[in-house]
């Protein structure tokens, strides 16, 4: 067992840090306070590696593995969260075509997804909820050779911005009368399709969250990914295995900014004639930070180097999602504990991390959806 | 163009206030503290680059420095370069600039002929800005420091550098040394493709035993400078208080500043 990173993942990892020190640590309290997206930063991404690092050389990509893609999403979530949002759902899409997708739709689409110069998304929740994926409404219906879509998605990353999105649509019913889904992909400028209200969010404010309606939209049937009815497993495996991870790694990039902002304040502050982190009382907000950080490091790239082996990592992934999610509010509350009135000032980024840290909880399925997927699969390993 | 970029290791500047000198040997502690390539070098390196994407050749990265800094160079081949050489050896540790340079220039020599040596202006650890224009002068070569701009021009190079009260134009014949200031570009980012493609890049290593240097003139012993006593500035301030009352304590403050030879 060797906990760590090989030469070459340091090296990339410290590539990666030295491009989000200057390009976005010092954008992204703007772009939280402007709820801007950072659209024109996805080129850069693409040229440094960040977009396609898990997608083969053949379609555009750097060909390794999940692994080095949270490692990405840490690096720039532990600045930018609302960023590392956008990239990872880029990325979400993008895995389903490449896990899915025929010959011609990886080369069509993987690309320019990898260049950063078009940009994707998974579409599934709609106004009924997330993850009651079986009631999903939004509808595909085969008429004259071309898919017509129907319905409305909702709490969507990239919405705004997504150039080929990938929505799940009901396509039919099983014989036991039950609704099954397809995955299509769909142009942006195709008509009857757009973006609907976007939504103002508590945090994750660097990328767009909105609807995305389809009144009639008239789609070619070879934008089908996968085969008819493969929509819901295809939503499953890429938010179970990608979206959870990318969650716990975002979570666990703003646990790391909680750590290293709580450290820098503590030594930097001095009350009583010395810097507080003499003091016990801040020694323990700050070990116990340092504790949430470690462990939620080691269950994620846990689940990553499962993942890599090629084994099934939904669970792993699921666990470490709910672990980072819920400790990142907690240690975000304790960066604004240890710097008292400092805390809630918005010059320092300690309230940006606990919006941010709030808003992650939702996004690849609650700690309670979590909570009932791990206990599931406890019960049935420890029997 | 065939192009060779001299490059340094350095401890990472941002971790300066974490550096210890060894009082005994009088050398920086290093342990602990990340090694970065010398920030002016990036520059240097990245020139380099510019310069193979516009009329082609090759670039090579050369750096006297321990073994464990090997990365460093590998992060070079990430960046572009083509080839890297590191000189590392017991024998060259402890050297100053003038022993530095000698090691260097030699090694020039048995690597062959270059268009172009390029340095960053100075090391962010010394500072000295020696090097560049000692190498030179090792190989008898034409060079220039403070370098902000390159175009090659036939038959050698315009060069603007950097002088005290503007920029001045010089042409500069091949080959020649060249020491580049941070201002004269922006280096580019590492990327994960460039990583890969590292691996398989021709990265050499060279003992003093390929060299065959005079141990008389290299490291400790082939150094002229040897540093002094050490000392360390007390930094210790005294205060007084001058009262509660303004005026009594502006009274205090004049008097004060007078007995120090102030004017008023």
């Amino acid at each position: 067992m060797d906990f760590k990173f090989t030469e070459d993942q340091e090296m990339l990892r410290e590539a990666f840090a030295a491009f989000v020190k200057e390009e976005i640590a010092p954008n992204a309290a703007k772009w939280d306070e402007e709820n801007h997206t950072p659209v024109d930063i996805m080129p850069q991404l693409g040229e440094l590696g960040v977009l396609g690092v898990f997608v083969p050389e053949t379609y555009g990509g750097v060909g390794l593995g999940h692994t080095e893609r949270v490692m990405a999403l840490e690096e720039i979530a532990r600045h930018s969260a609302g960023l590392a949002m956008m990239v990872f759902t880029h990325q979400l899409g993008m895995a389903a075509i490449l896990d899915f997708g025929t010959e011609e739709q990886k080369m069509k689409y993987l690309p320019d997804m990898c260049a950063g110069t078009s940009i994707c998304g998974l579409a599934v929740t709609e106004p009924g909820g997330g993850s009651d994926v079986a009631g999903q409404k939004t509808t595909a219906e085969m008429k004259d050779g071309r898919w017509i879509i129907n319905g409305r998605k909702c709490f969507i990353t990239n919405s705004h911005c997504a150039d080929y999105p990938v929505l799940t649509c009901k396509t039919g019913e099983d014989e036991k009368g039950r609704s099954t889904f397809s995955a299509i992909i769909i142009d942006k400028g195709t008509e009857g399709f757009m973006p609907g209200r976007e939504e103002n969010k508590l945090g994750l404010k660097g990328s767009m969250t909105g609807e995305l309606i389809a009144n009639n939209a008239s789609v070619p049937q070879e934008n089908l990914l996968g085969e008819i009815g493969q929509g819901t497993p295809i939503a499953m495996k890429e938010i179970g295995e990608v979206g959870r991870a990318s969650m716990a790694a975002i979570a666990t990039g703003i646990i790391r900014g909680c750590l290293e902002d709580s450290v820098k304040f503590a030594n930097d502050r001095i009350l009583y004639g010395k810097p507080i982190a003499k003091l016990q009382a801040i020694q323990f907000h700050v070990a116990d930070i340092r504790v949430a950080y470690e462990s939620a490091r080691l269950m994620l790239y846990k689940a990553a180097a499962v993942k890599d082996e090629g084994k099934p990592a939904t669970i792993d992934f699921g666990m470490a999602k709910y672990y980072a999610t819920d400790k990142a509010c907690e240690c975000a509350r304790k960066t604004i504990e240890l710097m008292g009135g400092y805390g809630v000032v918005n010059e320092y980024a300690a309230g940006r991390y606990m919006r941010d840290a709030l808003a992650c909880i939702s996004s690849g399925g609650t700690s309670e959806i979590q909570k009932i997927i791990i206990a599931g699969d406890t019960l049935k390993k420890y029997k | 163009m065939n192009i060779l970029v001299c490059i340094k290791p350095v401890p990472d500047p941002e971790k300066y206030g974490e550096l210890k000198i060894d009082m005994d040997t009088k050398r920086l502690i290093r342990e602990g503290i990340p090694s970065v390539v010398n920030p002016s070098d990036r520059n240097a390196l990245e020139e380099a680059l510019k310069l193979r994407e516009k009329s082609g050749g090759k670039v090579t990265v050369l750096s006297m420095a321990p073994e464990f800094t090997r990365d460093k160079l590998t992060e070079c081949l990430a960046m572009g370069a083509d080839e890297a050489f590191l000189l590392s050896d017991a024998a060259f540790g402890g050297a100053d600039t003038y022993a530095t340079s000698y090691v260097l220039a030699k090694a020039i020599e048995r690597l062959g002929a270059f268009d172009l040596i390029l340095f960053g202006n100075e090391s962010a650890d010394g500072a000295t800005a020696h090097v560049p224009v000692q190498v030179a002068e090792w190989l008898s070569l034409p060079h220039l420091c403070r370098v902000v701009e390159i175009t090659e021009e036939d038959p050698g190079f315009r060069v603007c550098r950097k002088g005290d009260g503007g920029r001045l134009v010089f042409a500069i014949g091949k080959p020649c040394v060249l020491a580049v200031s941070s201002g004269i570009n922006k280096p580019r980012f590492i990327n994960a493709m460039g990583i890969i493609k590292a691996k398989k890049k021709p990265l050499t290593v060279w003992s003093n035993e390929d060299l065959g240097l005079d141990m008389d003139r290299i490291g400790l012993q082939g150094s002229p400078t040897q540093p002094g006593e050490l000392i360390t500035p007390h930094m210790e301030r005294s205060s007084e208080v001058l009262g509660t009352d303004p005026e009594e304590a502006a009274d205090k403050l004049i008097a004060l500043m007078k007995k120090a030879g102030g004017t008023l």
